[in-house]
């Protein structure tokens, strides 16, 4: 091993586990964190190029879409000039990155509006602050992220372990036709039966509402269970797969016939040995799965009425707010990448097989 | 190296797979999966629905955008006339509520619009994806390094908000159908891209590439002539695992409001307000969500038949879903 400078080498040995201790890992981890960070600031810088690119060059008429169908040309004209849509892209782009880093000042007519660090603009609708917009909708698309998550995590690393263990067998099979029909639905149609059946038919549920959880955390609950249900049945599917198919890999593998010949019993097996296999992929998915999510939860959250980012989004379309559209695309960008890369740090984290690059 | 190798011919036959031989390989492996065949034969007869959309209708002697006042009670705020939302000798599956259209034609229609949209998209995704990732798999550094960025770029892109929000900007004139299918294809190229660059970085270094390279063939001819026939299987097999991915996501846009707009049927759209009439229609509720099921479905089981069937080995070892992101569904 010449030709390794002493911490390149202390961190092979954490990363194969011949020293177990965690320095080693740590060491290797503190340049891989940078350079994590690096790669997913550079993603992102390039996707508000990209974003401010599409959506700022590309459309026709936004001030007279603001302003109205009624608008007078003299007033259509006015509207464009209180958005600056006048300046040239680039001193509009410098302007809007200036806003995400040290923050900027608006004049609303009658004074100046500071708008703080990371800002993201005024909505075009209603003057308010787009930052300010989306912070009030992060909670409702968060709990439906979090909870939706912990419910597919049991539902389907449960199904995977049941259909790893019974492999082979009738229940296996009618694990698998089972999450295949759940792969196979859209969220707005299983959605759409459970809210029928459960709420309007059975009267088993509330048709959802948000309730803060600061308000009262059990009524929290009870409205967002239907929501949670009907996603988890969806991602359901993958986890089960997944946990199955990293199972059964496991199971193949020489240091399990190994217990096996030792005569450890199959259900140590299974829960213990074949199921620690499955932890790395399965937490790293959620990750990913749970970033996508912010951007994700469009449609149940039209669905069942939920006001969080992606309802908000939905409407902005609907009425060319640019600035609301940008932000909300940063934002979820912003997560998915985030979520990659916390999931690329738990998955070296929990698999020390994996090399850091 | 021998003659032989140097010889284009005799080295592409060794290592590539040949294309009459694999065909019938290919054929007698999905046979063998029952379940790929009966999916198949769903999807053939689906398609053949789509494609007689307007015979079917002639048939039955009614059209998808008709309105028929006559049909719904208007006192009771637009619900279809006679048992079980107005089934008739004249319209074979009710009315659609408020408006009296025929839902047979606007049913048939809509797997049209459905299978055509993700086809078409389908077909960009596969375009783009391949093209940006031979690129990238036999460009230099600097082009591999572009290519490699801007695809992570739009992997990083939440699909379903990128479609959203591209919707928001087109001017409204332009064919929807046509719309929906290109945003889909421009938004989801990425995973495309890059298993198509992995792929040709292993072909690269294959010995019937090296020695196409070495008799002097341009990179254009190496990548149609020896790239092409080698990236067939995978494409092909995340192709079909593509198509029943953008049925769902047509149909959450055409839910949303902003995909295909009507008067066109398409059955997201069909769903939109279908919850509000479940007691007095069911069947408008249930023949779109059945519609969208099947179809979804049969796809997915083809698809995964299909890769069985191109790549057996790697079908049994694993069993996992696309690694596309799916919060198209979400």
């Amino acid at each position: 091993m010449t030709g390794f400078s002493p911490g390149r080498t202390r961190l092979l040995r954490g990363m194969t586990g011949f020293s177990p201790g965690l320095t080693g890992l740590l060491h290797g981890m503190t340049g891989f964190l940078l350079r994590r960070a690096a790669g997913a600031l550079v993603t992102l810088l390039a996707i508000s190029v990209i974003i401010y690119a599409v959506f700022y060059i590309a459309p026709g008429d936004v001030a007279q879409i603001t302003c109205g169908p009624r608008c007078s040309p003299a007033q259509v004209a006015q509207v464009s000039e209180q958005l600056r849509l006048d300046d040239p892209v680039y001193v509009r782009y410098r302007d809007f990155l200036q806003g995400i880093f040290a923050g900027r000042d608006y004049s609303t007519g009658t004074g100046t509006e500071h708008c703080a660090a990371p800002c993201l603009g005024l909505s075009y609708q209603s003057d308010q602050q787009v930052t300010q917009l989306i912070l009030a909708k992060l909670p409702v698309t968060g709990s439906l992220a979090l909870g939706a998550m912990v419910m597919w995590l049991i539902l389907g690393v449960g199904t995977g372990v049941l259909s790893a263990w019974r492999r082979g067998r009738v229940t296996e099979r009618v694990l698998t036709a089972v999450t295949l029909a759940g792969t196979a639905t859209p969220v707005f149609v299983i959605g759409l039966l459970l809210m029928i059946v459960a709420c309007g038919q059975l009267n088993w549920l509330p048709f959802p509402q948000y309730v803060p959880f600061t308000d009262d955390p059990q009524q929290w609950a009870w409205n967002l269970l239907l929501p949670w249900l009907s996603l988890a049945l969806i991602e359901a599917a993958k986890y089960a797969r997944l946990t199955r198919a990293s199972m059964l890999e496991t199971l193949a593998d020489d240091h399990v016939r190994t217990f096996r010949a030792y005569g450890v019993g199959e259900r140590s097996i299974i829960g213990k040995h074949a199921l620690r296999g499955a932890f790395a992929p399965v937490i790293a998915l959620s990750a990913n799965d749970f970033g996508s999510m912010f951007g994700g939860a469009v449609l149940s959250e039209t669905l069942f009425g939920l006001p969080g980012m992606g309802r908000e989004l939905v409407h902005a379309v609907k009425v060319v707010d640019l600035p609301v559209v940008v932000g909300m695309v940063l934002v979820t960008g912003f997560f998915v990448v985030l979520a990659n890369a916390v999931a690329d740090v738990l998955y070296a984290v929990a698999d020390r097989r994996v090399v850091l690059s | 190296m021998s003659e032989a190798l140097l010889a284009p011919e005799a080295g592409t036959g060794a290592t590539a797979p040949a294309p009459a031989s694999g065909a019938r390989q290919f054929w007698r492996r999905l046979r063998t999966q029952r379940a790929a065949l009966v999916a198949a034969v769903v999807v053939a007869l689906l398609v053949l629905v789509a494609l007689a959309a307007p015979l079917l209708t002639a048939i039955e002697g009614q059209d998808p955008g008709t309105y028929h006042p006559d049909l719904i009670d208007s006192g009771r705020g637009g619900v279809p006339i006679g048992s079980f939302g107005g089934i008739s000798a004249e319209h074979w599956l009710g009315v659609e509520p408020q408006t009296g259209r025929d839902l047979f034609a606007r049913l048939v229609h809509g797997a049209r619009v459905s299978l055509g949209v993700a086809f078409a998209a389908t077909f960009v995704q596969v375009l783009i994806g391949v093209g940006v990732g031979i690129a990238a798999g036999l460009g230099n550094r600097l082009v591999d390094q572009v290519l490699s960025r801007a695809t992570d770029v739009i992997v990083a892109m939440p699909l379903m908000v990128l479609s959203l929000a591209l919707m928001a900007i087109v001017p409204s004139g332009f064919p929807r159908p046509v719309l929906v299918a290109l945003v889909i294809g421009l938004v989801a190229w990425g995973s495309t891209a890059k298993i198509v660059r992995a792929q040709t970085i292993t072909l690269k270094e294959l010995d019937y590439v090296a020695a196409a390279r070495l008799s002097g063939w341009s990179t254009w001819r190496i990548a149609r002539r020896e790239l092409l026939p080698g990236l067939a299987a995978p494409v092909i097999t995340y192709a079909a695992l593509l198509i029943p991915l953008n049925i769902t996501v047509e149909a959450a846009l055409s839910f949303l409001g902003v995909g295909v707009k009507p008067p066109t049927a398409s059955w997201g759209q069909m769903l939109t307000s279908a919850d509000v009439w479940y007691q007095a229609a069911p069947q408008y509720l249930l023949l779109p969500a059945g519609a969208l099921f099947v179809t979804v479905l049969a796809l997915t089981v083809l698809g995964d038949g299909i890769r069985t069937a191109l790549d057996p080995r790697a079908a049994s070892r694993l069993r996992i879903g696309t690694g596309q992101k799916r919060e198209g569904r979400a």
